[in-house]
């Protein structure tokens, strides 16, 4: 008669406690909320820089060829959007870009994870790989066209070398930051090394590839830019950097300007749409809501 | 011939874990240091055994041994039963599961069906009281329930990869040092209940000689420096608390031994 009775006091004590110490889950503000919160502080700021530019162009500190106004870039983007080019333009540059960045997560993944886990490997190539990093790829753009010349090779070739040290060394420091624990455990419940990779090292290491990945989408976009404005040739159509390069040549700063916004905006418009989501939903699963 | 090997074949099927004269030692020559010198060692199955004794007996090197995680340096340790659990003094699940999944991961490493995991999960999560709180993730969880998905985990590693009808072996290495006061007493009455639910035999590594008496149904003292077996006290019919005063005497002196060498 005693014991169930005292079974069930403790019950009634852990169910308590659990109410207690279970710590309390912040509500998500509303969706309106939210967007006032994270769209509202950088559309002001755009538009400060919008009167700054205007105010000085009605200054007229510098001539129209090196400052244009606004409302003549403007003029230029919306002439490259009626005509259809902006779009073949942004076509050409963007596809090749995320071919160029899925190859190179391909590359980078079992690279990384080669890097982090055999020693050998790291003593060999680790530090080359970071040194790589400090390398600007357009460097390798003279190399690209002797080896491969002016053909879409040579623009793949830069931007994986742009990509893939950035990707791979993302992973590694993901994984170097692993609590020694967790694999312990995994091996403790029976995980083989293939099975540790899958279920355990890449998941926990997670946040980190993220972040690689993050840095390596942004220097395959700008390896891409520079191999484009650099290689110029008619194999290899026109891409954003082309169109860089033309306004530059045809002395027409308007044209220069649209290019440069474009590239801007396919950067922020991927870190916005893709990459910030994806970490944020990351990094909410796992409570770290700090940077959020 | 035959009177020899009876009592040896005996031995081994009574009991979950046979540890004989197992020697440990880490490093090479000059500088190696012995952390356990000839441990001989037997828990029956669906036995709970306490080891106890001061920092640097070994207790955590013997517990990685009897897991697989390491290898002794001489002896031999018998295992008849399925693959051993481990539960550490942090619960370490993985903050990118939820509850229900960390209970799940070791039946998916042993190479279970979707549909069976979920079951075998759901069965572990409400025996240690916690059926409600399958779907949240570890940082959703106090310290105490975190523990007990742990144990649900380290159950499902024992119970739910092996085939119906072996004995399971837990090994805990200090569960719930990391833990207040109230929360480590209603944990360790769950952990006795959990125990005669599942007839599991426990290896319980604990420094607190209550806690090693209130669960043991014997008490095991490891010297340090290295670790050797001083005494076995059995707790089944004794007065505790006469127990605890013995017992903690004996590790008192154990412990200062050490002062004059």
């Amino acid at each position: 008669m005693a014991t169930p009775r005292l079974d069930n006091d403790l019950a009634a004590v852990g169910a308590g406690l659990d109410a207690l110490d279970a710590p309390n889950q912040e509500q998500r503000p509303s969706l309106g909320r939210r967007f006032l919160r994270t769209a509202v502080p950088p559309l002001i700021a755009f538009a400060l820089l919008l009167g700054v530019w205007q105010a000085l162009w009605a200054a007229a500190f510098w001539p129209e060829y090196q400052l244009p106004s606004p409302s003549s870039v403007w003029a230029a983007v919306a002439e490259a959007i009626e005509t259809g080019r902006a779009l073949d333009v942004l076509w050409t540059s963007v596809h090749r870009a995320v071919l160029g960045f899925l190859t190179a997560v391909l590359i980078a993944t079992p690279l990384g994870l080669l890097i982090a886990k055999v020693r050998v490997v790291r003593a060999a190539i680790g530090s080359l790989l970071s040194g790589l990093q400090s390398l600007p790829s357009v460097a390798w753009v003279p190399a690209g066209i002797l080896w491969f010349g002016a053909t879409p090779s040579t623009i793949y070739f830069v931007v994986l070398m742009g990509s893939v040290p950035s990707i791979a060394n993302g992973l590694v420091a993901g994984v170097d930051q692993i609590p020694p624990l967790l694999p312990r455990v995994g091996q403790a419940l029976g995980a083989g090394r293939l099975a540790a990779a899958r279920h355990i090292l890449l998941p926990a290491a997670l946040p980190g590839y993220l972040a690689g990945l993050k840095q390596g989408w942004a220097f395959s976009w700008r390896s891409l830019m520079a191999a484009e404005i650099i290689a110029t040739s008619p194999q290899l159509g026109e891409g954003l950097g082309q169109y860089l390069h033309n306004g530059s040549s045809l002395n027409d700063i308007s044209m220069v300007i649209a290019a440069i916004f474009l590239i801007l905006l396919v950067g922020v418009g991927i870190e916005l749409l893709l990459f910030r989501p994806l970490e944020r939903a990351v990094l909410r699963a796992r409570g770290l809501t700090g940077a959020l | 011939m035959t009177a020899t090997l009876e009592p040896a074949a005996q031995s081994t099927l009574d009991a979950a874990v046979t540890l004989s004269s197992v020697r440990k030692s880490f490093g090479h020559g000059a500088n190696s240091v012995l952390a356990l010198d000839g441990v001989d060692l037997r828990v029956a199955p669906g036995e709970f055994v306490c080891l106890l004794g001061a920092s640097g007996c070994g207790k955590s090197t013997l517990l990685n041994l009897v897991a697989g995680l390491d290898a002794p340096t001489s002896g031999s340790i018998r295992l008849t039963t399925s693959r051993p659990a481990v539960m550490f003094q942090e619960a370490a699940l993985m903050p990118w599961l939820t509850a229900a999944r960390n209970v799940e991961l070791p039946l998916r490493l042993a190479g279970l069906k979707r549909g069976a995991r979920r079951e075998k999960a759901g069965e572990l999560l409400s025996l240690v009281r916690l059926a409600e709180a399958g779907h949240k993730r570890p940082h959703e969880l106090s310290g105490g329930m975190r523990q007990r998905v742990a144990l649900a985990r380290a159950l499902a590693s024992t119970l739910g990869s092996a085939e119906e009808g072996t004995p399971g072996l837990l090994l805990m290495d200090e569960p719930f040092a990391a833990l207040d006061a109230i929360t480590r007493d209603v944990l360790q009455a769950e952990l006795v209940r959990v125990w005669r639910e599942t007839s599991t035999a426990i290896l319980f590594v604990t420094h607190d000689v209550r806690e090693a008496v209130r669960l043991a149904q014997r008490v095991v003292l490891l010297s340090s420096r290295p670790g050797r077996v001083v005494r076995e006290w059995s707790t089944v019919d004794g007065d505790e608390p006469a127990l605890i005063n013995d017992i903690t005497t004996r590790l008192r002196e154990v412990i200062s031994g050490h002062a004059a060498a």
